[in-house]
């Protein structure tokens, strides 16, 4: 028999879970995409000194596990006297990790766009700054939108890891309920379901931005 | 002092020396053809005028302003110069009407409405003024480029660089571009074409510049010049476009 009923009294708990992941979330891909935008645009159209120092951050993260970036962040750095609350590290480890994916996804955006459409904006004098805003960003980013919307999402799942550092997610809050009454089962099912309805409404909260963002394509 | 001043340029790729000392003034309203085979270097030559390529001996001035690649002096020279390419290069995002406003509106710095007023004019010059919301990827080859023709004039250029304008047109099109090339020729815009269009160098152009090898073999009077060619190069060559 299962016993969901259980888990009723422990529903604030699940809820408050909820919220801190849904809070992290919403900061660290706001910060992830623009750490991601800013190195990509580097990346591209950058000096050969600050590229290579790009390259290798996107690298560095991209080849080492995520609970490894964040225990280093978390009980690592404190050897250096930055000591960072779990929270704090959790943030900063996301951020890093998104930053890092996201800016080898948005650089390939970048790459698609021709050579032509800068040309086209320098000879209307328009700063290299104003050309990246007005004229790259929305075209490089339409043609890359699909993979960072499931970047943003993998990442969201991903940070089912911060509870090893005591951050009280929504993973947490699983660990913490099935802990005190036993209810594994009820209590992760209904974490999975949580986390999934989370990720369907990331993944539409994208696409009502993206719908706005690239309305020339669907104009009549 | 004549609109645009070339003293003896010349321009490396490398080891390839592709402008070999070029001297060539032109003055305001005149309207030049430059033409000459694939490679002949007619195209880097336009590019050199407003700073998208860098020439490493010489001289280019056009307009009073020293022409390099300093992204101050592109700049500077934007006020001046107006380009169109081959590939419209319009902005995919952006309503025609944004198009043509953008750089009025964030380089000059024009308010909203003085920039509306001015796209909506330059649209109706190039015909197209019900398409001020449509979207570039909607329009024909023939409406791009004659959107971009609207929004470099957007920027009140006095030349006009036309960089092959016609070449990526299907040919039932291209007339409709020429067209307001010739509307703007009438006006007293001062415009310099890479083209491969002949009769219109002929009709419209007051002069023709041939390039070969680098070099401007030959150049005079549109009429004389087409009709009567002197070197062996632009005979050769006026027999194989015509």
């Amino acid at each position: 028999m299962l016993h969901f009923a259980d888990l009723l009294q422990y529903s604030d708990v699940f809820f408050s879970g909820l919220l801190t992941t849904v809070e992290l979330t919403v900061l660290t891909t706001i910060l992830g995409i623009a750490v991601g935008t800013s190195c990509a645009s580097i990346r591209q159209y950058g000096n050969k000194t600050s590229q290579r120092v790009v390259s290798i951050y996107v690298e560095l993260i991209r080849n080492t596990p995520f609970i490894v970036q964040l225990f280093f962040i978390f009980f690592g750095l404190p050897a250096l006297g930055v000591r960072l609350s779990p929270w704090e590290a959790s943030m900063i480890a996301l951020t890093i990790n998104l930053g890092a994916y996201s800016t080898e996804i948005i650089r390939a955006g970048l790459a698609s766009i021709s050579k032509g459409q800068i040309e086209a904006a320098k000879v209307l004098g328009l700063t290299f700054r104003q050309t990246l805003t007005r004229v790259i960003f929305i075209p490089a980013f339409e043609k890359i939108y699909p993979a960072l919307v499931s970047q943003c999402i993998i990442v969201m799942l991903g940070s089912a890891v911060i509870s090893q550092i005591s951050v009280e997610d929504l993973t947490y809050a699983a660990n913490l309920v099935q802990s005190r009454n036993f209810r594994a089962f009820e209590s992760y099912l209904v974490t999975a379901a949580l986390y999934l309805g989370l990720s369907i409404l990331l993944r539409f909260a994208f696409n009502s931005i993206g719908k706005r963002l690239f309305v020339y394509r669907e104009a009549p | 002092m004549a609109l645009v001043n070339l003293d003896q340029v010349h321009k490396y790729y490398g080891d390839l020396h592709v402008l070999k000392g070029i001297d060539l003034k032109i003055n305001k309203g005149e309207v030049v053809s430059v033409i000459g085979r694939s490679g002949s270097g007619k195209s880097t030559l336009l590019r050199c005028m407003n700073g998208l390529e860098q020439y490493q001996e010489g001289g280019i001035v056009v307009d009073g302003k020293e022409v390099t690649t300093e992204d101050i002096q592109v700049r500077q020279l934007a006020m001046s110069v107006g380009m169109i390419f081959q590939n419209f290069n319009l902005f995919p995002h952006m309503t025609v009407g944004e198009n043509i406003m953008l750089a009025p509106t964030i380089v000059l710095k024009k308010p909203k409405y003085e920039a509306e007023r001015i796209a909506r004019a330059m649209l109706e010059k190039v015909g197209l003024g019900e398409k001020f919301d449509s979207y570039p990827e909607k329009l024909s080859g023939g409406q791009q480029q004659r959107v971009a023709i609207a929004r470099a004039l957007a920027m009140n250029p006095k030349v006009l660089l036309c960089d092959e304008i016609t070449s990526a047109l299907d040919p039932e099109l291209v007339g409709e571009v020429l067209k307001v090339l010739e509307q703007l020729a009438k006006e007293g815009m001062t415009l310099i074409l890479v083209t491969h269009e002949m009769n219109f160098a002929r009709d419209v152009g007051n002069r023709v510049v041939f390039m070969h090898q680098g070099k401007v073999w030959e150049e005079g009077d549109s009429n004389t010049l087409l009709s009567n060619p002197q070197t062996d190069e632009l005979k050769q060559f006026i027999g194989a476009v015509l």
